[in-house]
């Protein structure tokens, strides 16, 4: 097991299963589809995107260094929450970005939805997580990787 | 986050939980990027980037009726980027019952619920909002609450008003309070280029492979560009404006720009030149073998990549008054040339509500009509970011259009030479 220390942007604790995109991640290309069919897994349909393409979303501990794509992210990272189709947690490892921030605040204060969300875990933490790994999100911060 | 009085009343709930959500929301949102302070939103006019009421997107129109139904008002009006639909648009009956009666079944709900908070006008459906012909246009300094991101670079770059690159809803929050926190773009040093890019090409490129060779590069960055004004001028006229739109939207859309600095065109880079690059600014060269690189490394994503081309769209961003008269009459005389009387490929031509009113009547629009182009107010996006387009080969000159949906990009004479009946 490998820990990793970032900053809380939603606070929470879970545990679930990594789901890793080296790439940026683009909210409206990912979910776009999943929304049109009603998937109820949120199966990524971003074809630009190899580390996510055809993979479920929902309840995943999405790792990624941070959100891409156009500015109707946020909105989209909302309407993935209210339908309870959001991951598990969102996991940066650079600064979150301002759209990724809107997503994960919007679903926080506008929604039930829980997904707990850490930043500035590190470029180490990308190269170290790889998807199907055991995830752990701790109050303040603390990511265990296994 | 210092707050006001006033501020902090909303924030503890003074004016009801809904109002306290919204503030709550940004103050978060600002704390996230350092921001100490809310300053106010001194622009006119707010600009929202979700404009389509699309069915699967019920929980805005939810939040949209929980800010309606607790009395909550916009301070300031806003417009919205364009509309997904117009009857006009080449079409069929079974997109035309999809895209009614179940993708943007919703438009007309949005909309009513859109002027009950504070629709600027029937017409204020463009995301290039800040032409002359739909009144959003901010003056140099103003702080904005737009989302956007073709809308923000331009309103930063070549306005000089002031504007973080923010999303869909979190504008919206920015205009019904009046105030948004102060980071990023907002800030002088937020403002400073961290990268030097010098442009050592043979000729002007293409605006749209400048920017996304540039967006590609530096992503969030902000860039400071050498040598364009060498092929563009000094001066901020219609066809300078238009390259910059389109140059700017390739920045925002193949990567993440929210400003760029022009040496010696844009306003802040006339005001300030080299002061505004940072000690630390990475360079980056682009020569003929770069723009040539960055095309090449376009990936087509059609199913058959020799598929005879089905449509095309030319206006993402929205077409300038000049650039649509100047596309109808390049289009009429090619094919006048070729013996031809009609496009070979059904052609749309995108612009801004208040474009088409001022060319109504005009040479421009009677060409139009005799050779069969379709002048229309749609956003591209909206229309080809479906499952029904993206299997049908679609051509543009919009590297935004291609970045998002299955389009397949080609340059100005190409796109024009395909339209008129060449290969």
């Amino acid at each position: 097991m490998k820990e990793f220390k970032g900053r809380v942007v939603v606070p929470g604790e879970v545990t679930a299963t990594a789901l890793v995109s080296h790439d940026g991640f683009n909210t409206l290309a990912s979910y776009q589809t999943s929304f049109l069919t009603g998937d109820k897994k949120a199966t990524c349909s971003d074809q630009n995107n190899p580390d996510l393409y055809k993979k479920p979303m929902a309840g995943a501990a999405l790792c990624l260094p941070q959100t891409i794509g156009s500015t109707t992210g946020g909105m989209i990272l909302y309407t993935a929450s209210d339908y309870g189709r959001q991951p598990a947690c969102m996991l940066f490892s650079k600064p979150i970005d301002s759209i990724g921030a809107a997503g994960v605040l919007l679903s926080d204060i506008w929604t039930d939805a829980k997904m707990p969300t850490v930043d500035c875990l590190g470029d180490d933490f990308l190269e170290y997580v790889k998807t199907g790994m055991k995830i752990t999100v701790r109050e303040g911060g603390t990511v265990e990787v296994e | 986050m210092r707050l006001t009085e006033e501020q902090q009343k909303i924030y503890d709930g003074d004016m009801g939980e809904t109002y306290a959500k919204i503030m709550q929301t940004l103050v978060r949102y600002g704390e996230l990027f350092g921001a100490d302070e809310m300053i106010p939103v001194t622009g006119q006019y707010g600009h929202l980037v979700t404009s389509f009421g699309l069915k699967v997107i019920s929980p805005v129109y939810k939040l949209m009726d929980e800010i309606i139904n607790a009395g909550v008002i916009s301070k300031q009006k806003f417009t919205m980027d364009p509309r997904p639909l117009d009857p006009n648009v080449p079409s069929g009956p079974i997109k035309d019952l999809v895209f009614k009666k179940f993708m943007y079944s919703m438009q007309d709900e949005y909309e009513e619920q859109l002027k009950k908070l504070g629709l600027l006008s029937e017409d204020g459906f463009s995301c290039a909002c800040y032409f002359d012909e739909q009144k959003n246009k901010p003056n140099k300094g103003d702080v904005l609450s737009w989302a956007e991101s073709s809308a923000v670079v331009y309103a930063n770059s070549v306005l000089g008003a002031r504007c973080n690159r923010n999303s869909g809803i979190i504008e919206l929050f920015g205009s019904i309070l009046g105030i948004v926190p102060k980071f990023g773009l907002l800030t002088d040093e937020g403002r400073k280029a961290s990268w030097r890019v010098e442009l050592k090409t043979t000729k002007l490129p293409s605006a749209q492979v400048l920017g996304s060779a540039i967006g590609m590069k530096v992503m969030e960055d902000v860039p400071y560009v050498f040598g364009l004004s060498e092929y563009l001028g000094c001066e901020l006229n219609d066809d300078v404006c238009a390259y910059l739109k389109n140059f700017g939207a390739a920045t925002a859309s193949n990567g993440a720009v929210g400003l760029y600095h022009i040496d010696k065109l844009t306003p802040e880079a006339v005001e300030s030149g080299e002061a505004l690059i940072r000690d630390d600014a990475k360079t980056y060269v682009i020569d003929d073998a770069e723009i040539q690189r960055v095309i090449d490394s376009y990936p087509v994503i059609w199913k058959n990549p020799d598929a005879r081309p089905k449509m095309c769209f030319i206006g993402c961003p929205h077409l300038t008054r000049s650039e649509l008269c100047g596309w109808i009459n390049s289009i009429y005389d090619t094919l006048r040339k070729r013996g031809r009387s009609k496009t070979a490929i059904p052609t749309v031509l995108t612009s801004a509500p208040g474009v088409l009113k001022e060319i109504a009547g005009s040479d421009e629009e009677k060409k139009a009509k005799e050779i069969g182009l379709t002048i229309s107010y749609i956003c591209p996006l909206m229309y080809c970011d479906n499952p029904l387009v993206h299997s049908m080969p679609v051509i543009t000159n919009s590297n935004k259009l291609r970045t998002y949906t299955s389009c397949r990009y080609y340059e100005d004479d190409k796109i024009l030479s395909m339209i008129c009946g060449g290969n």
